[in-house]
């Protein structure tokens, strides 16, 4: 029995197979719709998350099966006091697989060593968000064909930004990958994703703050909000805000078949104007969630169709 | 010299930095075993000035000196039988070790779940970097408590 922890989780041969069937998932929906009539997915989220929490109901609807769990904390026997492995160990009675989001890093591994169903990670405080980057993954590949030789520009909060660090780690894997690292000073990417991913593995990148002067190259852009709060001083965050609004006047700097990308929410770092560019991709990435989900329920419990 | 009579079988933690020989002691569990041990402070050495030592009588093998390894791999290991020593051990840092240090990012699970094990892996063994297994913070402390 597997369980999803981080992307890393998986090898690139597997991550391949698992994009693979997402994208005839994707092509042939029909053929799938009732492969998990039997099953049913428990989605325990210790955290409110909407998106994530419907992208998995969904992906579980969409292959026939049902879907229960809790939303909050308050609802759960969390608030009575029961640790993750109880829990798990009950809800392993009740469903055939589980997506649990808690507040906790680790907290999913932990689910994992109790649990006797596979267990998917889809958010563990800043640590993890392993379907996010799966994900990421698929509406690049699905968009772009592959990943060879593609400039990857991801822009704004590249230090605290769990999704960022993810998808770097992930993309690091493919050969010719390029990244430009947009991002004030402040908010640069850690060290360890520097010298243990990049510079380890000799992948070509540069660091830039403005997102005018990198954006003619790139062929994907991510965007992630810059958030106040990670700021030291007010005039730096006012210095700043503006560079990493996303809006018609810079999206003509960019290449016509550039693609931007989003976690979503999005606040205002993208302008609503942008939204109908049809280079606006983030829209398209929410459903490529849900079709990468139902893969993966279907991978970690081994039904092959 | 203080005079300590010869182990028959067991172990001589040799190199001990001055200080840590209770830290040891009671890493080692010695303080809840039914052996022997004799504790010997501050005793002179020529390499590093002053020293602790650490004698304990029991069967080969029932002590884990994993922790001595993440503690300080330079202490020195003499493995008694017959009053002989029959083996140097070198130490290693340990690949795991559970329930020595605690991870001390607030955002990790064994922050709110004290029942759960507190387990480090040895991430990158050149910069000796443990990590929590569960949130993957480095450990931040001295190895060297």
């Amino acid at each position: 029995m597997r369980h999803l922890m981080s992307p890393m989780d998986f090898s690139v041969e597997e991550l391949d197979r698992l994009l693979d069937l997402a994208q005839d998932i994707e092509q042939n929906r029909s053929r799938y719709a009732h492969v998990c009539d039997d099953k049913r997915l428990a989605t325990l989220f210790y955290e409110p998350s909407t998106r994530t929490r419907l992208s998995f109901e969904a992906a579980m609807m969409n292959l026939g099966g049902k879907v229960l769990g809790f939303s909050t904390a308050d609802s759960s026997s969390a608030a009575k006091g029961e640790s993750v492995a109880d829990t798990i160990r009950v809800v392993s009675c009740y469903a055939d697989i589980c997506a649990m989001r808690h507040p906790k890093e680790g907290a999913a591994l932990v689910a994992s060593m109790a649990s006797s169903i596979p267990v998917i990670n889809a958010g563990d405080g800043g640590h993890q968000h392993p379907t996010q980057t799966l994900t990421d993954l698929l509406t690049i590949r699905s968009l772009r064909g592959e990943f060879k030789g593609l400039t990857i520009g991801l822009c704004g909060d590249l230090k605290f930004g769990r999704t960022v660090h993810s998808l770097i780690e992930a993309l690091a894997r493919y050969e010719g990958v390029r990244f430009v690292l947009i991002s004030p000073e402040e908010l640069r990417i850690p060290s360890y994703i520097r010298e243990d991913v990049l510079d380890k593995k000799h992948i070509d990148y540069t660091e830039v703050e403005r997102l005018e002067d990198a954006i003619p190259a790139l062929d994907i852009l991510y965007m992630t909000r810059v958030q106040r709060e990670r700021f030291f001083n007010e005039e730096d965050y006012v210095r700043m805000k503006d560079f990493y609004i996303l809006d018609e006047t810079k999206m003509l700097l960019a290449k016509k078949e550039m693609l931007v990308l989003h976690p979503l929410p999005r606040v205002n770092e993208i302008s609503v104007e942008v939204d109908k560019d049809p280079r606006a991709a983030y829209f398209r990435q929410a459903q490529y969630g849900v079709y990468v989900r139902m893969a993966l329920i279907l991978t970690l419990l081994e039904i092959n169709v | 010299m203080l005079n300590v009579g010869a182990l028959h079988e067991g172990y001589v933690l040799d190199h001990i930095k001055a200080g840590k020989a209770m830290t040891i002691y009671h890493d080692l569990k010695l303080d809840k075993a039914d052996y022997q041990v004799a504790i010997i402070k501050n005793a002179r050495s020529n390499k590093m000035g002053k020293k602790d030592i650490i004698k304990v009588e029991c069967p080969v093998d029932s002590l884990d000196l994993d922790i001595v390894g993440f503690i300080d791999h330079n202490i020195t290991v003499n493995i008694i039988k017959d009053e002989q020593i029959v083996e140097k051990r070198e130490l290693k840092l340990p690949k795991q070790i559970v329930n020595i240090i605690k991870c001390k990012n607030p955002r990790c699970i064994t922050s709110i779940e004290q029942g759960l094990d507190q387990v480090f892996i040895l991430s990158d063994p050149d910069k000796e970097i443990y990590r929590c297994k569960y949130c993957e913070e480095k450990y931040r402390g001295h190895r060297n408590k």
